[in-house]
């Protein structure tokens, strides 16, 4: 296991070196944004991996309490925790490039709304999890409300697009004039996500690791203290 | 299930409205932050009419999160949950019972407040009364049902009292979106149509699915 | 004959902590179960089991009957008068009860209406034995019933146990204070660490001597 986990590593880091060298050594400048653009190849796929990531944990919490599975819930704190991550790290390179293209930090574009709303869920997720001491009572309750935040964050989404429309703000795109891409730049898009899926789930799987095995221990030293 | 929801409904009400306290604070604050409106913004007749949407339900929600916290705490004192769940009363039941009670009390604080706004605000709220209470009916379930449900798995926290608006609020955004939307249609003497007609939808899918998920994970809270 | 109440192999783990390791016993009508064991043994675990409040991790557990839980806490509502708890109460019962002859039977019909702050300790107990007792109940699980209850409750609470066991249900009674269970028992169910190290007629030897049990069927500790 191990072993593939080093290797999933390793092909990750790789590939997204060779991405870095062709981002910006072999794609030119964007028209009408200039090198800034570059950032996009991290943040869209970002959003994907993330979604991903929390669809998972979704659907993990949903199996952990309806059949009582403690490594479904390990695994699902992981896949939040990582999908955490990169939700902040589509925040934060959102910012940089609304930062640098408009001069202002923070727009209410949809999918940053979005991430920032989605972002307090799952924080609050967390939060409950570190306030519940038994490892029973900690699944149930925070996995329901796992289940609750992921409903909660398609339907956001679908409500915020609408509510975009009626309150038109600007807009975080690679796309801009006819809303056509470079062939060559879609291509790396949908390349940079690859990498970064492999290193999340290598995190996830560390991350879900320690979990257990926390718990373990939690487990025995009650077992320990009550002889 | 009908009958225990109901005895439940009846009960929780008759508990709260025997002492008043909870219901009276919670108008108390909504007054308060009315008040704290009118420095915050420059009630300019414009504008206003255009936010005034928006002003209301961030009262309605603020106010009516207070209310919701008291639903197990109630439950707590005396160890009475655990006398219910042992007569085997069906958790959804009590789920039910308990969010409607709830969307008694928030909706009273609703239609008091309403006026106040209206009259402190220069805002004529009687003009498309039926979507008005329409929106609030259907936005205040979905505060409801999701603060029951989330005040049922906090209730043993220490920290219960903060985390429940914590993790209330942000789910709820998709309906109070929704009501805020039809709320200033309607304070604008206008109608949801076309367009529009998509909010009204939001809010009756939100409602359904929510409380779907919460009839049906309710035990899952509630029984260890 | 029927059991009332049938237990088989039942295990609760909290997390990896075992609770309760393969409990497995009946209950049948007019038998009066002493749960006795130390702190941290599983009886309040093997009694949130039985009264539907949490459910085993393996094991199986098959009633019919008509289950009343009397824990820690009294179990009525203070803001509601001792009436209006009552029939709160009796709206989860199956069959009609008659609340007004269960107030005079614990002697609170004449403040029947008076708010339950107004109360006495003693009083509140009387209301919470009302509660337990009136829906017939055919097992009643109690924790700690004697604990902290006055003579006039003690008392009330002796004749209902004794009017229920004529009547064939079942009694299944989670205590510390053995000397006064002895005299109602007829069987014990004993725990040591989750576990049933001894279950069956209540042996004589119990009657003078408390600590018997413990001595020859416990662990060495």
């Amino acid at each position: 296991m191990n072993k593939i986990l080093a290797s999933l590593a390793v092909v990750s880091a790789l590939w997204i070196v060779r991405n870095l060298y062709v981002i910006f050594l072999q794609l030119p400048d964007e028209a009408d944004q200039g090198a800034i653009y570059r950032i996009m190849f991290f943040h869209i796929p970002s959003w994907f991996v993330c979604f991903a990531l929390f669809l998972t944990s979704g659907v993990l919490s949903a199996y952990a309490i309806g059949k009582r599975n403690f490594h479904a819930d390990s695994l699902a704190v992981a896949a939040t925790e990582v999908g955490l991550v990169f939700t902040s790290i589509g925040l934060v390179t959102g910012m940089i490039w609304a930062r640098i293209i408009w001069g202002i930090w923070w727009t209410w574009d949809a999918r940053l709304t979005w991430a920032f709303i989605t972002f307090l869920i799952y924080a609050g997720y967390l939060m409950m999890r570190r306030m519940i001491e038994e490892p029973a009572e900690r699944m149930r309750v925070t996995g329901v409300l796992s289940v609750f935040a992921f409903a909660s964050v398609v339907i956001t989404y679908k409500a915020i697009d609408w509510w975009r429309t009626q309150h038109p703000q600007p807009v975080l795109s690679i796309r801009t004039g006819g809303g056509n891409m470079d062939p060559a730049m879609e291509a790396m898009l949908y390349s940079n996500f690859v990498p970064l899926l492999l290193f999340a789930i290598v995190l996830v799987v560390l991350r879900y690791r320690q979990e257990n095995n926390s718990r373990e221990i939690e487990g025995l030293r009650r077992l320990a203290y009550s002889h | 299930m009908l009958r225990q929801t109901l005895a439940i409904f009846v009960k929780d009400l008759r508990m709260e409205f025997r002492g008043k306290e909870a219901l009276n604070a919670a108008i108390a604050f909504s007054l308060v932050v009315l008040i704290l409106f009118s420095f915050a913004i420059d009630p300019s007749v414009e504008d206003l009419k255009a936010m005034s949407g928006g002003l209301l339900w961030i009262l309605f929600a603020f106010s009516g999160v207070l209310l919701l916290n008291r639903s197990f705490s109630r439950e707590q004192a005396n160890d009475t949950l655990e006398v219910l769940l042992s007569l085997r009363v069906s958790p959804s039941a009590l789920l039910l019972g308990k969010s409607l009670a709830n969307l008694v009390f928030i909706l009273l604080v609703e239609l008091i407040a309403l006026p106040v706004f209206g009259v402190l605000y220069n805002v004529n709220i009687l003009q498309q009364p039926l979507w008005l209470l329409f929106t609030m009916l259907l936005a205040t379930w979905a505060i409801a049902i999701i603060g029951t449900v989330f005040a049922a798995m906090t209730v043993n926290l220490r920290l219960r009292e903060l985390m429940l608006p914590v993790i209330v609020y942000p789910m709820i955004i998709p309906a109070l979106a929704a009501a805020i939307q039809l709320t200033t249609l309607a304070l604008n003497n206008e109608v949801p149509t076309g367009d529009n007609l998509i909010w009204v939808r939001l809010l009756v899918g939100f409602d359904i699915i929510f409380t779907a998920l919460a009839l049906g994970l309710i035990d899952i809270v509630l029984v260890d | 004959m029927n059991a009332l109440l049938s237990a088989d192999r039942l295990t609760k783990y909290y997390g990896s902590f075992p609770a309760l390791r393969n409990v497995s016993f009946t209950v049948s009508p007019g038998q009066c179960l002493a749960l006795l064991g130390r702190n941290g043994a599983g009886k309040t675990t093997l009694l949130k089991l039985l009264g539907g409040l949490s459910k085993p991790t393996e094991g199986t557990l098959a009633t019919q009957a008509r289950i009343s839980l009397l824990g820690h806490g009294i179990g009525v509502y203070d803001e509601l008068s001792a009436r209006q708890n009552l029939h709160f109460f009796a709206a989860f019962s199956s069959v009609p009860l008659a609340v007004d002859a269960w107030l005079e039977r614990v002697h609170l019909l004449h403040v029947a209406d008076a708010p339950l702050r107004e109360y006495s300790r003693g009083m509140r107990q009387r209301l919470a034995l009302a509660r337990a007792f009136m829906g017939e109940p055919n097992l009643l699980l109690l924790d700690e019933p004697f604990t902290s209850l006055d003579d006039k409750a003690t008392a009330l609470l002796q004749s209902l146990l004794e009017e229920a066991l004529a009547r064939g249900a079942a009694i299944l009674l989670s205590t510390h204070q053995i000397p006064e269970a002895m005299s109602l028992a007829t069987d014990i169910l004993f725990l040591e660490r989750g576990r049933l190290v001894f279950s069956g007629a209540r042996p004589p030897e119990m009657l003078d001597d408390p600590t018997w049990l413990y001595r020859n069927h416990g662990a060495a500790s």
